[in-house]
């Protein structure tokens, strides 16, 4: 990869559903190591997009590439194999299973064993499970989830479920992490610890971050650069103080319920 | 399997992660393996032919549960699998004179391969459509194997097999073929406990509970979803030829859509996705039409003739079968397994109940 060249490079990206049009020639680069927040009312596109760029849909018309690779057409897994892992806006953990297990499984492409050495255990797998067991309990250590290691994650509360995503998204060990509303549902205290967490990720592995969130003040805290939908379409883009007072953004956020509230 | 949670704790990762981590479930195997030693000992002939029908079942049932209990996919052409296995198992060692040792193996292969073929439908349709893919996939396979003689043998679809040599000497009796099938039925076991809380098995797990988040972190569904019916046939094929040594003989009417049903029965009585509810239901479906032919023979003839009891004792099996799934499905979704979880934590905090 060239020095400068955007890690993740959208161009003319466009999806419709029936007579919908949810993202309509969307064109924005990453660069590696940013933190880019995706802002825009109801129904603008935004998870639309996410789930273009994470293989979940694909897209009309553009082409999208990571590293300077082509992944348009790429299933969900071939991308995650790359180095791209996200959150839901409505979670997707795995109910039943603990934290631990969900965490494990966030680790699943850095994984090797195969049907054989699972089936014997003893040797290869265990001494796998070891080391990726050490890997997770980092994690678990990072994101202070000590106390639920066992724990069914369908038992614990909102917040701590979004933790929990995260921590499985983050056991990948992405290159660039899409989050999709991290802070949707939290109270005031849980959003500034997940923003801490998500800019300790960014500052110390160096991981690019694609933000999707509602709330302007953690938009304008954390984030370099942002980058306004509306009705599929990009309206603005730039720095945060710049964004928030382009009158086309004030217009398209009139009358939603997420009215541009004043950074802190 | 059998543990207690309270007062014990592990400290390193091995240790927790350890398949019985607490001494008095060690104990509890450890008792269990005794006692499975001394069986044979003990038991008269007949006792000892049942119990190899259980450790049989066993294993159709473990690999049946991988696929069901653990995957979540439907199979209700595991009888064909079954047959593939067996077949494949007598060809080879009637015609190529091989030993056990290759053709067990090998049966497990070709059922895999013919499994992997009849899963293809799962990447695109669940439930009850999968269910009749499996089913259509059952049909096939068993009409093929009436109608090719050159896999059959022709007189009657069945092909008499030698029973195992071991050490140059032919297990002839059922007590030394119980030890040939405890073998199996323990590897069986020991390798699905071990596959189910590692990589793949974790991934099964996850295409189970939630296929979407399975493909974010990276599992490829299809190739999973294969690879699941792969090993539970693979089980399947390896019960076909274990059952055909037992037997002494490889016949398509031992592995029809009844006997599919007789090993979904085993899971969802047993336990889904249970390893020791895979146990509990070889153990139950085995025993059930024994006990039931027992108590019509004793106790039927106060109620029926003698002509009507013997064409009852299959129907009455079928009709309490089912009614079990019924009750099963409906009341504990979880079997037996569940059920002795209960028990077991009600003297968990014995004397002080509640
Ligand atoms: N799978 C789908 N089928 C049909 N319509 C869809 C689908 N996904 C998205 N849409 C439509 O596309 C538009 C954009 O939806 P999207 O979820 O991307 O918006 P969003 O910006 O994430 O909104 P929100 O802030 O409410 O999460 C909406 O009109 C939505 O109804
Ligand atoms: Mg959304």
């Amino acid at each position: 990869m060239a020095a400068g060249a955007a890690q993740l490079r959208v161009e003319g990206v466009a999806k419709q559903f029936g007579g919908v049009t949810a993202v309509d020639e969307v064109s924005l680069e990453v660069q590696q190591g940013e933190i880019l927040s995706v802002i825009g009312p109801n129904g603008a596109g935004k998870t639309s997009l996410l789930n273009m760029v994470s293989g979940f849909y694909r897209p009309d018309r553009g082409r999208i590439a990571f590293e300077g690779e082509d992944i348009t057409n790429l299933p969900p897994s071939r991308i995650a194999e790359r180095g791209i892992a996200r959150t839901f806006q409505n979670i997707a953990l795995f109910k039943g299973m603990t934290v631990l297990d969900n965490l494990m499984l966030g680790r699943h492409v850095r994984m090797k064993s195969g049907v054989f050495a699972s089936f014997v255990y003893w040797g290869l797998a265990q001494k796998e499970e070891m080391a990726h067991r050490e890997k997770v309990e980092d994690l678990i250590e990072f994101l202070k989830l000590e106390d639920l290691r066992k724990q069914p994650t369908g038992a614990l509360s909102y917040g701590l479920q979004k933790r929990v995503e995260l921590g499985r998204a983050l056991a990948l060990e992405p290159k660039a992490l899409l989050l999709d509303e991290p802070m949707g549902g939290m109270n005031q205290e849980e959003k500034e610890d997940m923003a801490r967490y998500v800019l300790d990720v960014n500052e110390e592995r160096g991981t690019t971050i694609i933000l999707i969130e509602h709330d302007m003040g953690v938009v304008m805290d954390i984030s370099k650069r942002v980058v306004v939908l509306d009705r599929g379409r990009v309206i603005a883009a730039g720095e945060p103080k710049s964004v928030q007072a382009n009158p086309e953004v004030i217009r398209a956020y009139l009358g939603t319920k997420h009215a541009i509230r004043k950074a802190a | 399997m059998f543990h207690r949670e309270s007062g014990y704790y592990k400290t390193t990762y091995a240790a927790d992660m350890a398949l019985y981590p607490l001494p008095i479930a060690r104990w509890t195997v450890a008792g269990i393996a005794l006692a499975m030693c001394i069986a044979p000992f003990v038991l008269h002939a007949y006792y000892v032919s049942v119990i190899n029908l259980i450790l049989v079942a066993t294993v159709g049932a473990l690999g049946l549960n991988i696929l069901v209990g653990y995957t979540g996919q439907i199979s209700i052409g595991h009888a064909a699998f079954m047959s593939v296995g067996a077949y494949t198992a007598a060809n080879l060692a009637v015609r190529l004179d091989l030993p056990f040792w290759v053709t067990l193996p090998a049966g497990g292969l070709m059922a895999a391969a013919i499994g992997a073929i009849v899963g293809i439908p799962s990447l695109r349709i669940k439930g009850l459509y999968l269910a009749i893919a499996t089913l259509a996939g059952q049909l096939i396979i068993e009409w093929t194997i009436n109608h090719v003689p050159w896999i059959s043998g022709g007189m009657q679809a069945s092909i008499e097999v030698p029973r195992p040599t071991l050490f140059g000497a032919q297990l002839r009796t059922q007590h030394q073929l119980y030890w040939f099938l405890l073998f199996f039925a323990v590897l069986a076991i020991v390798g699905t406990l071990n596959l189910v809380r590692s990589r793949i098995g974790r991934a099964f797990i996850a295409i189970r509970d939630q296929d979407i988040a399975a493909e974010i972190i990276g599992i490829n569904i299809f190739r999973y979803k294969l690879l699941a019916f792969a090993i539970s046939s693979f089980y399947a094929g390896v019960t076909g030829v274990l059952y055909t040594y037992y037997l002494g003989i490889a016949n398509y009417e031992q592995f029809q859509i009844v006997t599919s049903i007789d090993y979904l029965a085993m899971i969802i009585i047993g336990g889904l996705g249970s390893i020791l509810g895979s146990i509990f239901g070889a153990i139950f479906v085995t025993l059930l039409p024994i006990a039931i032919r027992l108590a019509m023979e004793n106790w039927g003839a106060f109620l029926f003739g003698d002509a009507d009891i013997n064409n009852l004792i299959p129907n009455l099996r079928l009709m309490v079968f089912g009614g079990l799934i019924i009750v099963f499905l409906v009341l504990e979704p979880e079997g037996l397994n569940r059920l002795w979880r209960n028990i077991r934590s009600y003297f968990r905090v014995w004397p002080f109940s509640y």
